[in-house]
């Protein structure tokens, strides 16, 4: 007996009890619909937040400075300069697991166009902090290291201050624009960012040369450094050994003794990201505890239910064996209506999922990510719910004696 | 298989069941020869051991002791599956209740046993077809048994039993839930089968069906009472 026929007497044996098989299959359906919708939506929310993250920088550690501390009232990380100039340049020369260190001299000022101004965030920094933030220019360039070194007073504007002082979609670039009464040429506009994952508009921003931002903006100590610098690891599994070997370098150049505090502070931005992606973890886990649990239910109703049938067709199944069906016809004929049962379960919870994320989506603004894998995994799953739930009645059926079955009322 | 040996040949064929703790002898060493195309009427009381016969000619059960020859072979000591497969080809089996299959068109009714054969689709329909044809259910192929009469109902499984090409048809009380007119009926199709060389074994407690026969074997407690040849009346149908 060939593969089709049997798949066709069970679809038919299915079907001649419509609701019935809709309310065994119904287990399966609500398992996987709500599996396949909260995977979607869980799915969405993790790209969202990794996505986040990536557009903070690639394999992002962030170096502040250490505290100020007056009678006792500390000042917080960054009130004290304590990284040097030379201490960049060791982070960039000395460490195989560091790919670009930049500084970042930070300042609220003033930036005026020719009838608009806006107050943002003005930074000094070097070429490499466009490469560390992984940010392209969409108007003219970024900042090279020939305008750094000659000092140059060219600035790089951000989404947000181009809107402000342009108006949107304008092209700036070969304007002037004065900060603190200094004027500088636009050389560029940087691609839009978005929010960091705390909400604050990267796009806010003008970048300038940091031998510019110190001689005209904002002057500071000639050896220290009056920012953060900003660290891109080589990898990003590779970001803690970064980490290590930052502390173990700045402690070193440092004079910091074993036991003394740092008089710096690393934080590792793919940490606090995976942190975030742990609490992703757990509903996953969560969810997964879900589906067994349904599809467990839902395999006991379509055990129950075979079982139902197999007691309502002993005659028929008599009949089968009396005309010449082996003990194996029997089996592969009740194992392959419980599969078929699980799996149109299945495939009715993937569509009802996908429609209720979709639903959800749309209707509360959540991101949604359909896993093709989870949709095959959960058909796989269901399919061997029913080869194992539909195994224990279909053998019952195979082993029936054809004359008691035959004599079945 | 030489033409002298009998289709079907039991030698000293003991049947026990355990029913609980009571041990009951269905048959006490039976012996039976039917030879091919031969037309046999099984007779007896109820209890006395021919739905059991029938059961073990039929290849659904096995003899706890002695030996049963069909066609040659020794199939006492055969599995489920071996039997399963004699069932399918050298056996039809017609029942008192019909069974056939519910909500099942009648040429899918009589394609079944083909399909535990292992026919292709094409092949399967065209003799099922063929076969319902045979039994003068040509125009009714595509009508389910609800919508059948008994006759018509009881003439799909004769076509079923015939679908596979057997060398026996087994019938246990064929024309039990039949009027007379339409046992009638049946009965003629099984001489006019009887005819065509295949052999019928008819289980009946009815005399004037086992009239039709050419022998028949009456038992009584689980052996042969007697065992009688006579000239079979012709089951004419009135027009």
């Amino acid at each position: 007996m060939n593969l089709m026929s049997t798949l066709r007497v069970a679809l038919r044996a299915l079907l001649r009890n419509k609701l019935r098989s809709f309310l065994t299959a119904l287990g399966i359906i609500i398992g996987v619909g709500a599996v396949i919708a909260m995977v979607a939506i869980g799915e969405g929310a993790k790209a969202r937040v990794e996505e986040a993250f990536a557009s903070m920088g690639t394999n992002l550690l962030i170096v502040l400075p250490g505290s100020t501390s007056s009678g006792g009232a500390k000042g917080g990380f960054g009130s004290l300069p304590t990284l040097t100039w030379d201490d960049l340049k060791a982070i960039q020369g000395e460490l195989a697991s560091v790919r670009y260190a930049a500084a970042q001299l930070r300042v609220k000022a003033q930036v005026v166009s020719e009838d608009q101004n806006w107050t943002t965030d003005v930074s000094g920094t070097t070429p490499e902090y466009f490469d560390i933030r992984n940010w392209k220019a969409v108007r003219g360039v970024r900042l090279t290291q020939s305008d750094v070194d000659s000092g140059a007073k060219v600035v790089v504007l951000g989404q947000t201050v181009v809107e402000k002082l342009y108006g949107a979609n304008a092209d700036p670039v070969g304007q002037v624009v004065r900060i603190k009464n200094i004027p500088f040429q636009v050389i560029g506009v940087l691609d839009k960012k978005g929010q960091s994952p705390m909400g604050q508009d990267y796009d806010d921003t003008v970048i300038v040369p940091v031998t510019t931002y110190q001689s005209k903006i904002q002057g500071g100590l000639l050896k220290y450094v009056s920012g953060i610098l900003l660290i891109s690891a080589t990898s990003s599994a590779g970001t803690v050994r970064a980490e290590n070997d930052v502390t173990n370098l700045l402690r070193d150049r440092h004079h910091i003794g074993p036991g003394q505090e740092d008089d710096f502070q690393i934080r590792n931005l793919t940490e606090i990201a995976s942190a975030r992606q742990e609490g992703t973890e757990t509903l996953t886990n969560l969810l997964r505890g879900i589906a067994a649990v349904s599809l467990l239910v839902g395999g006991i109703g379509i055990m129950n239910i075979m079982l139902v049938s197999v007691t309502e067709r002993t005659r028929e199944i008599g009949v089968r064996m009396a005309v010449g069906a082996k003990s194996r016809n029997i089996l592969t004929q009740f194992l392959v209506e419980a599969l078929t049962l699980a799996v149109m379960g299945g495939a009715l919870g993937v569509g009802l999922g996908l429609w209720a994320a979709h639903w959800m989506a749309t209707r509360f603004d959540f991101p949604m990510m359909v896993r093709p894998d989870i949709i095959v995994v959960s058909l796989a799953t269901s399919a061997a719910v029913g080869i194992v739930f539909g195994l224990y009645p279909a053998r019952k059926a195979s082993r029936l004696d054809p004359i008691e079955a035959l004599r079945y009322e | 298989m030489s033409a002298r040996e009998p289709l079907i040949l039991l030698e000293n064929v003991v049947k026990v069941y355990k029913m609980g703790d009571v041990e009951v002898n269905a048959l006490r060493g039976l012996s039976l020869a039917i030879e091919e195309g031969d037309f046999v009427a099984i007779m007896g009381a109820s209890g006395s051991g021919k739905s059991t016969l029938m059961n073990i000619i039929g290849c659904l059960d096995r003899p706890t002791s002695g030996r049963y020859v069909l066609a040659g072979r020794e199939v006492s000591r055969l599995g489920r599956d071996e039997l399963a497969d004699i069932r399918n080809h050298t056996l039809g089996f017609v029942f008192q209740s019909f069974n056939l299959l519910a909500r099942t068109s009648a040429l899918e009714n009589v394609e079944l046993p083909l399909l535990y054969a292992g026919l292709p689709t094409r092949e399967r329909l065209a003799r099922a077809a063929e076969s319902l044809r045979r039994v003068g259910l040509g125009d009714r192929m595509d009508h389910h048994p609800s919508q059948l009469s008994g006759g018509q109902q009881q003439r799909v499984a004769i076509a079923r039993a015939l679908v596979g090409g057997p060398r026996v048809i087994l019938a246990d009380e064929p024309t039990g839930n039949l009027d007379s007119q339409t046992s009638l009926e049946v009965m003629a199709l099984f001489q006019e089968l009887g005819a065509s060389g295949i052999t019928v074994v008819v289980v009946t407690h009815e005399h004037d069906i086992a009239s039709y026969a050419s022998r028949v074997v009456a038992m009584k407690d689980g052996h042969i009472e007697s065992d009688r040849r006579h000239q079979p009346a012709r089951a004419e149908v009135a027009p």
